[in-house]
């Protein structure tokens, strides 16, 4: 009990000198450091958003992008009429009804399936948009009006803090629980009085939320939008990779892996610019092929270690 | 109308057999061996750089290039399977987790190749032409080299269809994709025929790339992901795993392709994507399925 309350009481101080770090963040350094940990942050975000839904049922969404872009594409339109905080809730709310019609088609198909699913729905969107803007409105792409870069901050930062609220929430809650037996077991988990599909339905609109408050977010740093940008495809895959490469089983991995992910991509970007995505690609590769479960998995192989003393490991 | 027809028809036609050689290979590589090969696109895309230099630089016919190509490409995804998706397979705790984590991987290798291809031929586009002169088909006019690549996709079809049909490696193919564990027991050295399957899709890719290229289009370093797309689609379309399926499905989806690009232009990607997520919803395991 007292070992609880102790974990307890350095969990709470960890995350008031966080708060107060990211909080004081930019009076102190460099417009460019600002940018920068907006960008870190903002793939914190959408991991720790595909970990709610992805993380705990096993079904591999790629729809991020779709999500995404949905969200910039929200906020461009009506960013000249309305407040920040009103065209960002838009933003959210779009890919969330997005997300809870996909939902309800589309939570019958399992793995592979839906991951194809959420894959083709991302370019179909993107085309369409593509083609809608050629033949219709006539101009490829549109001018967003530009907010200060700590404007950006600060609401990235309020997002994160309401995200990792809400993951948090859903893991201690008996929601959190129905979610993790349909990982499990499907049919077990819908035998024990889980309504299965509701859900499925809801979790994955609720992540499809924040990954398109973000995209709302987000498009006001950019100037300039298009179909090409707003639905990157990497948006999609970058989640995955960086969950992957953090862990899934606590909340410290998407962050984690996140964080790291997204740093290396800028250095790797800045330092070796034509290597960049060939660096990327080989550390795709040995990630997957070495740390199956991340760097989480790695942590508690050493904590284990650690425990058992060096003498007894094998 | 009748010249109209035919010309969207055969159109069809021309375009289904390089769609149908490609998916082929696809088919292979995740019907059989379980890797869902993001990076298919990109051994098209290497074989269509490797015709070019073949046939700018030394003069070499692409139809001889065929004959070249095939062997490497089948070893480069030969080699890959046995260093890397092998080990992967067996350190996965189900073939889920496998399914889930080799199609990363080969995210990653789409990555690799793609910017390999950047460093060692640049950025800009190139092409060449090869037997270019218009053949006419009853009024309908056709370049002779697209003639050439329907006879080339469908005759390695057939020869593949033979080969599966026939011989004792492809028995062993058609066990190791109906159970691969059963298939072990019966004595098949299973991660050897894994590894065939998944060079034999690599081959044809690279085949693939080949026979576009003949096509006079522009080749670049990211024309792959284009072509990995069509090869989902039209192995959902056969039936995942499917492989005659795929073959007839690459035909069904050349011809949609020409239909929609006739009546609007700019919408056959989009009309792509909607005929696979409807049929994602409504039939998951293809027109061929049960």
């Amino acid at each position: 009990m007292k070992a609880i309350t102790k974990k307890y009481s350095l969990l709470g101080i960890l995350i008031i000198l966080l708060l107060i770090l990211l909080v004081g963040f930019p009076r102190y350094v460099s417009a460019y450091k600002v940018i920068f940990l907006t960008n870190v942050l903002m793939y914190v975000i959408i991991t720790l958003s595909w970990v709610i839904f992805s993380g705990s049922t096993g079904y591999i969404s790629l729809a991020p992008a779709a999500f995404f872009g949905v969200g910039v594409y929200a906020s461009a339109i009506l960013s000249k009429s309305l407040f920040l905080p009103v065209f960002i809730l838009i933003g959210g709310l779009a890919s969330f009804c997005l997300a809870f019609l996909i939902g309800g088609l589309t939570l019958r198909l399992r793995g592979m399936y839906f991951m194809m699913f959420t894959f083709g729905l991302v370019e179909l969107i993107r085309h369409f948009v593509q083609w809608w803007e050629v033949n219709i409105t006539g101009t490829v792409g549109r001018l967003v009006p530009v907010l200060h870069h700590i404007t950006i901050y600060y609401a990235i930062v309020v997002i994160f803090l309401l995200v990792l609220l809400t993951s948090y929430v859903i893991r201690r809650s008996k929601f959190g629980l129905a979610l993790q037996s349909i990982g499990e077991c499907e049919e077990v988990a819908a035998h024990t009085g889980v309504n299965v599909t509701r859900v499925k339905v809801l979790t994955f609109a609720v992540s499809a939320f924040f990954i398109g408050v973000v995209g709302a977010t987000m498009t006001m740093r950019w100037q300039y939008i298009d179909p090409s940008t707003a639905f990157d495809i990497r948006l999609s895959f970058m989640p995955v990779l960086m969950a992957i490469f953090g862990g899934m089983g606590h909340l410290y991995g998407p962050i984690v892996g996140a964080s790291i992910f997204s740093f290396l991509d800028e250095i790797l970007a800045t330092k070796f610019p034509y290597y960049y995505m060939l660096l990327f690609g080989v550390t795709m590769f040995v990630v997957i092929r070495f740390m199956p479960h991340g760097v989480e998995g790695v942590i508690q192989k050493w904590n284990k270690r650690e425990r058992r003393g060096p003498s007894e490991t094998p | 109308m009748i010249v109209r027809f035919l010309d969207i028809v055969i159109g069809g036609l021309l375009m289904g057999g390089i769609y149908a050689l490609i998916a082929v290979g696809f088919s292979l590589q995740y019907g059989v061996a379980r890797v869902l090969n993001v990076s298919h696109g990109e051994f098209i895309m290497l074989g269509a750089f490797a015709t070019w230099s073949l046939y700018t630089l030394w003069g070499v016919n692409p139809l001889i290039s065929l004959v070249i190509c095939a062997p490497i490409f089948f070893i480069i995804g030969f080699v890959i399977h046995r260093t890397y998706y092998t080990p992967l397979r067996i350190s996965s705790e189900s073939l889920a987790v496998f399914e889930g984590s080799s199609m990363l991987a080969s995210f990653g290798l789409l990555f690799v190749i793609q910017n390999i291809a950047l460093i060692v031929w640049g950025a800009p586009v190139k092409g060449y032409s090869y037997l270019a002169h218009p053949i006419s088909f009853f009024g309908a006019v056709f370049s002779a080299n697209r003639i050439v690549t329907l006879l080339a996709s469908v005759i390695l079809g057939l020869i593949f269809y033979l080969f599966l049909a026939r011989t004792r490696i492809g028995k062993a193919i058609r066990a190791a994709a109906q159970d691969p564990d059963a298939a072990e027991l019966m004595g098949v050295r299973i991660h050897q025929v894994l590894a065939l399957c998944f060079g034999f899709g690599t081959m044809m890719a690279g085949l693939g790339g080949l026979l576009i290229s003949m096509t006079s289009v522009m080749i670049t370093p990211f024309m792959g992901l284009e072509y990995t797309l069509i090869a989902i689609i039209v192995v959902v379309l056969g039936g995942l795993g499917n492989i005659k399926g795929s073959f007839i499905g690459g035909f069904i989806l050349g011809l949609v392709g020409t239909i929609v690009s006739y009546i609007q232009p700019g919408l056959s990607l989009v009309a792509y994507y909607l005929i696979f997520l409807l049929l994602l919803l409504i039939r998951p395991t293809g027109i061929l399925g049960k």
